[in-house]
């Protein structure tokens, strides 16, 4: 089995258009919340005002105007973030590589803000037809299809949906393809494009969505806050990332998932810890070398009570010795795209020495009695740390990443 | 005669939660009725919709029984009618 490096990442997000944005923001704890502005309120009111958009994204500068047309907003981050991840890593995409290299992506809800603008016609302006490429732009392979198109990647390419942990499973199946040799190298991450009417009035009715700000992990956490972005990480072996003189920035070691089968929205601890097992399993580390846990940490009653519980049950007395933080605290539940955004930011963690914070903490909780890094990210350097993703539906994934050192 | 507020929050709970209404009763707490925290949004949507009121999310957490149920809901509607007392 072949060790595995990241060489390259993009991201899209609300607290940075590009990974040192990014970087930058998690150092400084910056938050990316606030009043949803694209939303039309004359076609209809949504309960919560806050969300996590991303400002100041012009694809126009991206993509040539032929391009655009036939991708939706979570397609446009999907490829932004593969761009900035290909650049980075100094690939040449020679013929080998093309032909077997593999994309994988993650995304819940995929272009069914296009699909809304499209049915919103049919049903209430009484139009007869919708656009022809509602199908194309609606489609959840949307984004790895563009990526495949714009390098001319001919390889294993498709797309996990399993709502929330979506990317997280989509990084571990590529990670697992080029481990085994399946393929020389992958393009694998998520993207989600979730801020349009309908898609936020579904999660005013879940009633897990907070009227203020995220704040995980705290006594008065009072829910979730949607986002919306994209990341991609380039994957390849060590060895060939060396020998073409690429800087690995840090290695991904191992990956678990398992299912609570239980129910379709709570989650249970045990689902969860078997995740976390599994892929410190998979990587072959002891709980013990584990210094960070990029938590799922939702800011929801149900799921920070949880995954306290599960981590205990995990680490044991490790869980006290462990650093953990939701970054969604600053960049909101991507859904889709949660998984990339947060092994993005256990990269960076890794790679610079500083654990990012939870932002909006207030006050302990004493069902999350875990150190979760209040307000204020720390320079520490972690030999290695996991990053976790549940799923409504009880589906759960776990990446387990180490900082990189060639011994 | 017309229901009571309480005969429609009974109605809604059980017809949405698919049990007899005669188990549904003032003082059964929602535990006792099995009702989950999925089955809770649903009966919170099918009351929004019988009562035409908009019930918040952190007030609803609050409640534990069908008669919190009543009495949130009959505040609320109150609350309309002063609102709007031509309506």
């Amino acid at each position: 089995m072949r060790r595995v490096v990241i060489t390259g990442i993009g991201v899209i997000s609300s607290i940075g258009l590009n990974q040192h944005e990014f970087l930058l923001a998690l150092q400084t704890g910056r938050c990316g919340i606030g009043p949803i502005d694209c939303i039309d309120e004359s076609q209809g009111q949504v309960r919560f005002k806050h969300a996590a958009q991303v400002r100041g994204f012009v694809p126009e500068a991206l993509f040539p105007a032929k391009d655009l047309a036939f991708m939706d907003r979570f397609a446009q981050f999907a490829l932004a973030a593969a761009q900035e991840a290909v650049t980075q890593s100094g690939v040449e995409w020679t013929r080998d590589l093309c032909e077997n290299s593999a994309i994988v992506t993650g995304s819940c809800m995929g272009g069914r803000g296009a699909e809304e603008a499209g049915y919103w016609e049919l049903f209430h302006n009484m139009r007869t037809r919708v656009h022809p490429l509602t199908i194309p732009l609606g489609m959840s392979n949307a984004g790895a299809s563009h990526i495949s198109m714009k390098y001319g990647i001919q390889g294993p390419a498709y797309t996990i949906s399993t709502a929330c942990a979506s990317s997280a499973h989509a990084i571990g199946q590529a990670f697992w393809m080029v481990r085994s040799g399946i393929a020389p190298m992958a393009i694998a991450g998520g993207s989600e494009a979730p801020l349009f009417l309908g898609g936020l009035k579904a999660w005013e009715a879940m009633r897990v969505i907070s009227k203020d700000t995220c704040r995980p992990f705290s006594a008065d956490r009072s829910g979730m806050i949607v986002g919306e972005g994209g990341a991609m990480l380039l994957l390849e072996p060590l060895e060939v990332a060396l020998a073409r003189g690429a800087r690995p920035l840090a290695e991904i070691v191992g990956f678990g998932m398992s299912s609570d089968a239980s129910h379709i929205t709570q989650p249970t601890p045990d689902g969860a810890a078997r995740a976390m097992r599994s892929a410190l399993r998979d990587a072959g580390l002891a709980p013990e070398q584990i210094g960070y846990i990029n938590a799922h940490g939702t800011a929801t009653e149900a799921n920070d009570r949880t995954e306290t519980a599960a981590i205990r049950s995990a680490f044991g007395k490790h869980a006290d010795r462990l650093a953990v933080s939701s970054t969604k605290s600053m960049h909101g539940h991507t859904l889709g795209a949660a998984g990339a955004l947060e092994a993005a930011a256990s990269v960076l963690a890794l790679q610079h020495g500083m654990l990012p914070p939870t932002i909006n903490y207030t006050t302990p909780d004493l069902a999350c009695d875990l150190d979760v890094i209040p307000n204020e990210s720390r320079n520490v350097s972690v030999e290695a740390c996991l990053s976790n993703s549940f799923a409504f539906g009880g589906l759960n994934a776990v990446l387990a990443l180490k900082a990189f050192n060639n011994a | 005669m017309s229901e009571t507020v309480q005969d429609r929050v009974v109605r809604v709970i059980g017809t949405t939660r698919r049990i007899p209404l005669e188990n549904v009763r003032p003082d059964s707490t929602f535990e006792e009725l099995g009702i989950d925290s999925l089955d809770r949004l649903n009966i919170l949507f099918d009351l929004e919709s019988e009562f035409d009121i908009e019930i918040d999310d952190e007030e609803a957490k609050k409640v534990t029984n069908v008669r919190e149920m009543v009495a949130g809901i009959s505040q609320l509607l109150a609350a309309k009618e002063t609102a709007s007392p031509e309506s």
